[in-house]
C-alpha cells in the first residue's frame, strides 16, 4: 500500500500524545489530515481539524480515504472495524502487541470490503514530496528525499538505516513502505513488492527482511519475473533459534524462517543479497548501471 | 507463551473435551498414590518440548510401585535442555484409533486454521511431508466461528464410523478453547478413539498468544515462564527486552530490525555480539536503564551504540545513554551510530557532555568495537 498526496486521511486517536506529535508533523510535510477521532471529544478541534466520536462519523461528517489508527492494542479491534464499516480504502495500523486474533478478526472484514491494510506494527509509509503516514522522519532530508527506488521495511528503525544509506548513495525514495513486524499483516512483502513494481518512477526496489515467516520466500517467485532490480537484506542471520527478537514475527522454529531459507530464495530468483546495509548504494549502482 | 500438557488438559476439560483421569506429581511417593486412585497408570514427563517419548519420559506403570519407580527415574531426567521436575499420571486408555488435530493462527490465510488428520500420534509435520492428502486444512472465518456441523463436514468420509460425530464435537469444542483463550497454537496429538467409543484428547499443546496474555492473565499464570538467565530476567522485570549471547561484543540499539542487523554485521566484520537489546518502540526512554543492564555484564568488552530515529527519538535515547555513563563512568570503549529522528540534537550533546562525537556509519562504529574486543 502506498500511500498519495491525494489520500484524504483521518487519524484515529489523534487527542493522543503519540497521535498528536505525529499528526502535526504529517500536516506540515503535506499530507491531507481531514479529521479525527476520540469517543468522548466529538466536535472538538484538534491540530487544525474537527474530531469525530467515530469513524463512520467522520465518514458522513469530513469524508477520508485512509484510517491511520494510534490506538491501544486491546482497543484496535473496535476501532479497525469501524474504520472498515465506515468504508476506508485503506488502514494503517500502526500498534504494536495486538492479539493475533484481533487482527485476523479486522481482517476478514477488510478483505470482504476490499479494503487495505498496512501493519499492524508497522512505522508507517512515506511517499516523498507527496505525504507520509506513521512514525516516519519523512522530513529529514538526508534519510527521505525524491527518487527511484521503492523501499520495503518490516522494521522502521532498519527501514530509516537503509533510506539513509539509499540517500547518502546519491539516489531517493520514490515511496518507502513499512509492512510491520508482526507475524500476520495486511500488506505483505510480496504485496508491497507487486505496489512498486507497478508504481510510476520506481527504477529499483531494496526489500528489508527479516527471519521468521515464509514471505521473504513468496516474495521471491515475484522477483524473479521482474525487470527492475531487486537488492535485499535479511536482518537475523546471527540469532538464536526458538527465540523471539523483539519483534513477533521474527522467530526462527526449526529449519522454517531461517536467514539460509531467504537467503537462497531470493539468490535463486536473481535478487542481490547484502551482507551489511552500508553496500546498498553500491548494489544499487551494479543493478541500474549508474 | 508455552503451556505443558497438564496445564493445557484443564482448558480442555473445562469446554467438554474428554481427558484421561489423573494427576500432577512432584515425587514419586505422589506418583504412587495417584496410581493407586486409577489403577494402571502411564508416568509423563512433564516439560516444555516435544519428544518427550524418545527421551525415555514417557512410562507405562502397571501397579503403584511401578509408577513410583518411574517417576523416580524421569524426575530429574534433562529432555531437550530442560529438567524434569513433575510428571503426570493418567489412566491408562484402549486405544483404538490415533488422530490429529490442531487450530493455529495461519499467516498465509490470515486466519485460523483448523487441522485434522487420521493419522495421529507420530510428528505431524512427517505427516505433511509424507502423506500430505492425509492432513485436512480448513480456513475459518474468526467472525463466523467453527461450528459443529462445520467439523463434520471436515471430518465426512474419512472412515471414522460410529466415532465420526464425537470427533466432530471435540473438533469445535477444541476451537472453541482456542477462541476462548488467544490461543496462536492448540494441537491434540493424538486425539484416541478408545474400544469403548469414547473420544479422547491424550496430549494437549497450547502456546497463547503472547498479547493476549492482558486478556487473560488467569489462564496464564499456569503457563511456563521462559527459561531466562539472571540478566534477562532483570532486564524482563525491568521492561526491556534482552537476550543473552556468546560474544562480547555489546549492542545497543533501537528497534527490532535494527538490532538484529547490529549483531549480524558484527558478525559480518569478524565479531561476536554479546547479546541482543533493544529499547525501540514504546520503551525507547528506557536508554539509562538498558546501559546500565549492559554494563553489569563482564563478558562485554567493547560496547556498540546505534540509533536510528523513525518514532524513537535518538535526542531521547542519547540523553538517557548519557546520563548512564555520567553516573556509571565505564572504563570499556564506547562506539556510537546515531542517526534519523532527533539526530542533530543528540550529536550535539554527546559532544556537549561526553566530549564524543559518533562514528560517521553505523559499519565505522561496529568495525572499531569489533577491533577494540579483540
Amino acid at each position: 500500500m502506498i500511500v498519495r498526496g491525494t489520500d484524504r486521511m483521518l487519524i484515529m486517536g489523534i487527542t493522543g500524545k503519540q497521535g498528536a506529535f505525529w499528526t502535526e508533523r504529517m500536516q506540515a510535510y503535506g499530507t491531507k489530515i481531514v479529521a479525527g477521532t476520540h469517543p468522548k471529544k466529538a466536535g472538538s478541534m484538534h491540530c487544525g481539524v474537527p474530531v469525530f466520536a467515530t469513524a463512520r462519523d467522520a465518514m458522513k461528517g469530513a469524508g477520508f480515504d485512509v484510517a491511520v489508527l494510534f490506538i491501544p492494542p486491546l482497543m484496535v479491534k473496535e476501532a479497525a472495524m469501524d474504520a472498515i464499516e465506515a468504508g476506508a480504502k485503506g488502514l494503517v495500523v500502526m500498534t504494536e502487541h495486538i492479539p493475533v486474533q484481533d487482527v485476523m478478526y479486522f481482517m476478514a472484514a477488510a478483505k470482504e470490503r476490499s479494503a487495505r491494510i498496512l501493519g499492524p506494527n508497522t512505522a508507517g509509509a512515506v511517499t516523498p514530496g507527496e505525504c507520509f503516514a506513521g512514525f516516519m522522519p519523512a522530513f529529514n532530508e538526508r534519510i527521505f528525499k525524491q527518487g527511484s527506488i521503492g523501499v520495503i521495511s518490516r522494521s522502521g528503525s532498519l527501514g530509516v538505516l537503509f533510506c539513509l544509506n539509499i540517500v547518502q548513495a546519491g539516489y531517493g525514495e520514490s515511496a518507502f513502505v513499512g509492512i510491520g513486524g508482526d507475524p500476520i499483516i495486511g500488506t505483505t512483502t510480496r504485496d508491497a513488492l507487486i505496489a512498486l513494481d507497478n508504481f510510476p518512477g520506481t527504477e529499483a526496489v531494496v526489500m528489508v527482511g527479516e527471519i521468521g515467516g515464509s514471505m521473504e520466500e513468496e516474495a521471491a517467485v515475484y522477483a524473479k519475473t521482474m525487470t527492475k532490480p531487486v537488492v535485499a537484506f535479511i536482518a537475523g542471520g546471527a540469532a538464536p533459534k526458538g527465540k523471539k527478537m523483539g519483534h513477533a514475527g521474527a522467530i526462527v522454529m526449526g529449519d522454517k524462517g531461517t536467514y539460509a531459507s531467504k537467503r537462497s530464495a531470493l539468490e535463486a530468483a536473481g535478487v542481490t543479497v547484502l551482507d551489511t546495509p552500508s553496500d546498498v548504494g553500491a548494489a544499487l549502482k551494479a543493478g541500474l548501471g549508474r | 507463551m508455552n503451556f505443558e500438557e497438564y496445564a493445557g488438559k484443564p482448558l480442555l476439560a473445562g469446554r467438554g473435551i474428554d481427558v484421561p483421569k489423573g494427576g500432577l506429581a512432584k515425587t514419586p511417593a505422589e506418583a504412587a498414590e495417584i496410581a493407586a486412585r486409577i489403577g494402571p497408570a502411564v508416568v509423563k514427563a512433564q516439560v516444555p518440548t516435544g519428544k518427550r517419548g524418545k527421551a525415555g519420559g514417557i512410562k507405562l506403570a502397571a501397579t503403584p510401585d511401578e509408577a513410583r519407580i518411574h517417576a523416580k527415574t524421569i524426575i530429574g531426567m534433562e529432555i531437550g535442555e530442560h529438567k524434569v521436575e513433575k510428571v503426570l499420571v493418567e489412566e491408562q486408555m484402549p486405544i483404538e484409533r490415533e488422530l490429529y488435530a490442531a487450530v493455529l493462527n495461519d499467516p498465509l490465510s490470515k486466519s485460523p486454521l483448523v487441522m485434522f488428520s487420521t493419522e495421529g500420534g507420530m510428528d505431524i509435520e512427517e505427516v505433511a511431508a509424507t502423506a500430505p492428502d492425509k492432513l485436512h486444512r480448513q480456513p475459518v472465518d474468526i467472525r463466523r466461528g467453527f461450528s459443529h456441523a462445520d467439523a463434520k463436514t471436515l471430518v465426512q468420509g474419512l472412515g471414522l464410523g460410529a466415532a465420526e460425530d464425537k470427533v466432530a464435537d471435540a473438533l469445535a469444542k477444541l476451537y472453541s478453547v482456542y477462541a476462548a483463550f488467544d490461543a496462536e497454537l492448540l494441537e491434540i496429538n493424538p486425539l484416541i478413539v478408545t474400544g469403548d467409543g469414547r473420544v479422547v484428547a491424550l496430549d494437549c499443546k497450547f502456546v497463547m498468544d503472547d498479547s493476549g496474555i492482558v486478556r487473560r492473565p488467569d489462564i496464564a499464570r499456569a503457563g511456563t515462564p521462559e527459561k531466562l538467565t539472571g540478566l534477562e530476567a532483570s532486564a524482563k522485570a525491568a521492561g526491556l527486552k534482552y537476550i543473552d549471547l556468546e560474544g562480547n561484543v555489546g549492542v545497543l540499539a533501537n528497534g527490532a530490525g535494527l538490532t538484529m542487523t547490529t549483531m549480524d554485521v558484527i558478525r559480518h566484520h569478524g565479531g561476536r555480539p554479546a547479546n541482543f537489546l533493544e529499547i525501540g518502540g514504546e520503551s525507547y526512554t528506557q536508554a539509562k536503564p538498558a546501559l546500565e543492564l549492559l554494563l553489569s555484564n563482564p563478558n562485554i568488552k567493547s560496547l556498540v551504540i546505534n540509533f536510528c530515529g523513525a518514532f524513537a527519538r535518538t535526542d531521547v535515547m542519547t540523553q538517557g545513554v548519557i546520563e548512564a555513563i555520567v553516573a556509571l563512568k565505564p572504563k570499556l570503549p564506547i562506539f556510537f551510530s546515531v542517526h534519523g529522528t532527533g539526530d542533530e540534537e543528540a550529536i550535539r550533546l554527546l559532544k556537549d557532555r561526553l566530549g564524543v562525537t559518533p562514528l560517521a556509519t553505523m559499519d565505522d562504529a561496529i568495525k572499531a568495537a569489533v577491533e577494540a574486543a579483540r
